[in-house]
């Protein structure tokens, strides 16, 4: 006997569409989400920032699927951490305001959502250096924006919607777009999307357009960026171009969060397209583990649209599975979701040619730190390669990459794209690290006094 | 380098960066309220001593690490600001305290 | 195509392997490390770290004096390591103590410090049983439930990662071949005389040593050797980095040189398993926070489990193949505290093409039990 049918983990779209579809079997559903309310990062604190005129229309689509979340029934457990889950039991141990507690499920879904990649450029670890995404975060959940000299750095769509929501917040900032791929050879190389990559193309052009209106100045093109100042970012330079800089906002693009994929041990497979590991999955996001799915950006970058309806198929086949949806009904309903959900994906080739990384993201240059936490530099990791570190988890072993704080949630693309490079590999042949619990930290204190707790459980 | 913008979200809680008041808005990070002060690096890190500011703000770089109404070495943008939060910068590594 | 050949082939890359394999080359053979890949059972990128003597040897006392030959080789190991290579090892062998947390857990280890030093008889064994008002003025913020410790000065701790980057870049810088993604498939032998298959290619050479921890039982057979080892399931947890404030090791807490606080271990017999286990490491955190409260605060950003080395007797195996003479055996599951005999004992001996005496209770030879009719 569980506790619950069903634990997502995650309130992102995926997450909340998972919850609202299961709970609308009958199930009854766990969510675990790390933040204070639900939306993950693409509706994040949709609720808060529906009124700043800033970010409202990013978040409006958001809000029905929050109200319905919230009115699902789920139990939702907001501001808690799973630090590890035992897939072959269903057992997850949560973390909570200093509090441990072990919880059971017959189902999970992981819908963790998209981290940003790293963007390891020269001086990315000064103060005044951020991500786009973190940007967006201070706008969402405060309606805090950057002042001074304001720089964004990279390429992909969030780029240009963050340029024209801290334009309407009365910030213009300089965009230094590193794109290379060309719009034609984009869309010729995408193939089965160009429909949909037009009108997504029309949409960013809009998009572009706004920016430069409001007052946002491009440079496009840019080679080799890099931050510069004593202390803090001061100056931005690139191939034949400074600028002056108080904040740097990178974005390369977004890749999945996989850490407790890895951790628990799920097959993964390299998604060149994308340039990143994900979750091997079925249709319906059923992981090569019988008890795991995975939905959302956590399973591949799709966005928040197919994410809502990765979230739901995951949820149907979670109830079809559980005894509480017949096999027809299951294909009835399953059939109108796959379809929105192709609809949603099919300018994703598109994108995705569009927005390739360059390859000094992937693996920068020597002097580059790879690993923030322990500041190794890529040089580092490159000659422990060569004296025969065959894969980030050796690797680690030497050079500490990984052992930090962080994990390794933000080194591990860079070192694995460091590791096949040295060794004359391509990047999907080198596994990324297998992270472990606790995957985020918990107190020995808290862990000691779930030891009573499971001891006395056990009498 | 970071300011409010009132008009869309008042800034109505007041927390203590490095003893200093702060006005921040309701469902902020604590790493929010340090980049408000004016503060660039939130930590010195324990291995050469460099300053370092938060960086995802999403919970992924843990590189705003800060020390918390006395608790070392918190994720400060996990953490959402309260009345009277005392906020300080996280120096190298943290003190055990038998 | 023709096999590789050298002067001597080591399986097994972690740190028994590396230690005897750059103590071949220290001795000018032309050396083959054979490694597997990034994913192995690899208790060298799992262990605590301690170079322990205290507790290793009750009932045998020629492994308690090859642990103690061993811990006193170390300096000259860490020295001679870090000279080559740069590294800092963070040796440190200012003795250690072993925490009881009640009066039996005390009694009980009196008894067998008593018994360890009896047996030890003209070599000598040096401890002390400590009381807790003593003992608090050596450890800061003791808990209430330590009531006492045993403590030697042979005891001491070592950054184990840095041990095993210095072996291969020390092994690899003196000429010696580090092969990883070698895992053996194959291989014939004959006096002084074998050949190994691998996924990285054949090697040939008169002499072999197989230190490939578990891999082990499998190898043994082919060489005329036997390696009954089973696995044993150790986790560990780690938190975040504090200021120096450990003054010495413990069995289960010890300071490494980065300032994390590493919490041990559990023992545990799960056969081929490193899932991490809740409620096993809530165990090791409580003892933790029984013996040092402090530790209640600290932050755990890393746990692990890995999968010790054991033989049925708990003790090492070396060995000498009696129908392949050159092909010789290490197993232990104490690959930091032997690197130093490893290194700079066994592996003299092995160039020599023959063990000493002092090895020979160790031979698996000891588990050949007559059956009964």
């Amino acid at each position: 006997m569980t506790d619950f049918d069903v634990a997502i983990i995650g309130a992102g779209p995926a997450g909340m569409a998972a919850a609202v579809e299961a709970r609308s079997r009958g199930l009854s559903v766990l969510v675990v989400d790390e933040n204070a309310a639900p939306g993950g990062q693409v509706f994040r604190a949709a609720e808060a920032a529906a009124q700043d005129p800033a970010v409202g229309p990013a978040i409006a689509p958001g809000l029905p699927l929050v109200a319905a979340f919230r009115g699902s029934g789920a139990t939702y457990r907001p501001a808690t951490t799973l630090w590890h889950l035992d897939a072959d039991e269903g057992a997850l141990s949560l973390a909570a305001h200093g509090r441990a507690e072990d919880v059971t499920a017959s189902r999970v879904i992981l819908a963790t959502g998209a981290q940003e990649r790293p963007v390891p450029i020269p001086g990315w670890t000064l103060p005044g250096v951020m991500t786009a995404g973190a940007a967006q975060i201070l706008l969402k959940t405060a309606g805090v924006v950057p002042s001074g000299a304001v720089v964004l750095a990279g390429q992909g769509p969030l780029v240009w919607l963050l340029a024209v929501q801290l334009a309407r917040a009365g910030v213009a900032s300089l965009v230094l777009e590193t794109r290379t791929t060309s719009l034609a050879a984009a869309l010729a190389r995408a193939g089965g999307g160009v429909w949909a990559g037009r009108r997504l193309l029309a949409k960013g052009l809009a998009l572009m357009a706004g920016a430069r209106r409001r007052g946002v100045r491009v440079v496009t093109g840019i080679r080799g960026p890099r931050a510069e100042g004593e202390g803090r970012v001061q100056r931005v330079a690139w191939e034949g171009g400074s600028a002056p800089c108080d904040t740097l906002l990178l974005h390369e693009g977004v890749i999945p969060s996989t850490h407790v994929s890895r951790a628990i041990g799920l097959e993964h497979e390299w998604d060149a397209t994308q340039a990143c590991w994900r979750p091997v999955a079925d249709a319906f996001g059923g992981s090569s583990h019988p008890r795991i799915a995975v939905a959302g950006d956590g399973a591949g970058i799709g966005g928040w649209e197919a994410a809502v309806a990765a979230g739901r198929l995951a949820a149907l086949d979670a109830a079809r599975r559980l005894g509480a949806l017949a096999e027809d009904a299951f294909a009835a309903r399953t059939a109108t979701l796959l379809a929105v959900r192709a609809a949603a994906l099919s300018p994703r080739g598109f994108l995705d040619a569009l927005y390739a990384p360059p390859a000094a993201v992937l693996a920068p240059a020597d002097d580059v730190i790879a690993c923030r936490c322990e500041e190794v530099t890529a040089g580092a990791v490159r000659r422990a390669a060569r004296l025969g570190a065959t894969g980030p988890n050796q690797l680690k072993a030497y050079l500490r990459c990984g052992m930090g704080p962080c994990q390794g949630r933000l080194c591990a693309p860079t070192v694995a794209a460091l590791i096949a490079e040295a060794r004359g590999l391509a990047p999907g042949e080198v596994a990324p690290l297998r992270p472990r619990a606790p995957y985020k930290p918990v107190t020995v204190g808290m862990l000691a006094g779930g030891a009573e707790t499971l001891q006395q459980g056990g009498k | 380098m970071f300011r409010t913008r009132p008009d869309a979200r008042p800034a109505t809680v007041e927390v203590l960066v490095e003893g200093t008041p702060v006005l921040v808005p309701e469902g902020a990070s604590a790493a929010v309220a340090v980049l408000l002060a004016g503060l660039s690096a939130i930590r010195e890190m324990p291995v050469t001593g460099s300053p370092r500011g938060p960086l995802c703000l999403m919970g992924v770089c843990f590189d705003c690490l800060a020390e918390i109404d006395g608790v070392p070495n918190r994720q400060a943008c996990m953490v959402p600001v309260a009345p009277g939060m005392r906020i300080a910068r996280q120096r190298g590594a943290r003190e055990a305290r038998p | 195509m023709p096999p590789r050949t050298s002067d001597a082939i080591v399986i097994g890359g972690g740190l028994v392997g590396a230690a005897i394999a750059w103590g071949l080359r220290g001795q000018g053979l032309e050396t083959v490390l054979l490694d597997e890949g990034d994913i192995a059972f690899r208790a060298s990128r799992g262990n605590f770290g301690l170079v322990w003597v205290q507790s290793k040897g009750l009932g045998a006392p020629w492994y308690q004096r090859w642990t103690r030959g061993s811990a006193g080789e170390w300096p000259a190991l860490a020295a001679d390591l870090g000279a080559r290579t740069g590294l800092d090892l963070a040796l440190q062998q200012p003795g250690g103590a072993h925490l009881c947390l009640s009066e039996p857990e005390f009694e009980d280890r009196a008894a067998r410090m008593a018994r360890m030093q009896s047996e030890a008889g003209n070599h000598g064994f040096d401890y002390r049983m400590i009381r807790a008002k003593e003992l608090r003025e050596m450890l800061p913020g003791l808990g209430p439930s330590v009531v006492g410790a045993s403590w030697t000065p042979y005891d001491g701790h070592v950054g184990p990662l840095a041990l095993l980057q210095a072996l291969h870049r020390a092994f690899t810088e003196a000429g010696g071949a580090y092969i990883p993604d070698a895992r053996v498939t194959g291989g014939t032998a004959a006096p002084n005389d074998f050949r190994v298959e691998t996924a990285a290619g054949a090697f040939a050479a008169p002499r072999i040593v197989l230190a490939a921890g578990l891999g082990n039982a499998d190898l043994a057979p082919r060489f005329g050797l036997d390696a009954p080892v089973r696995p044993q399931r150790g986790q560990i947890l780690v938190t975040e980095r504090a200021r120096t404030i450990l003054p010495m090791p413990t069995t289960t807490v010890r300071q490494t040189g980065e300032g994390t606080i590493m919490l041990g271990d559990s023992m545990e017999e799960v056969g081929f398993d490193t899932r991490q286990a809740p409620p096993v490491m809530a165990q090791i955190a409580q003892r933790a926070v029984l013996s040092f409260p402090w530790i209640a605060e600290l932050n755990i950003v890393r746990a692990w489990s890995a999968l010790r080395v054991m033989a049925p007797d708990g003790l090492p195996i070396y060995d000498q193949s009696d129908r392949y003479p050159g092909a010789f055996i290490a197993n232990c599951h104490s690959g930091v505290t032997l690197a130093g005999a490893h290194a700079r004992l066994l592996a003299p001996m092995i160039v020599q093409g023959s063990l000493d005496p002092v090895l020979a209770p160790f031979s698996a030879k000891r588990f050949d039990v007559p059956h009964a009719a």
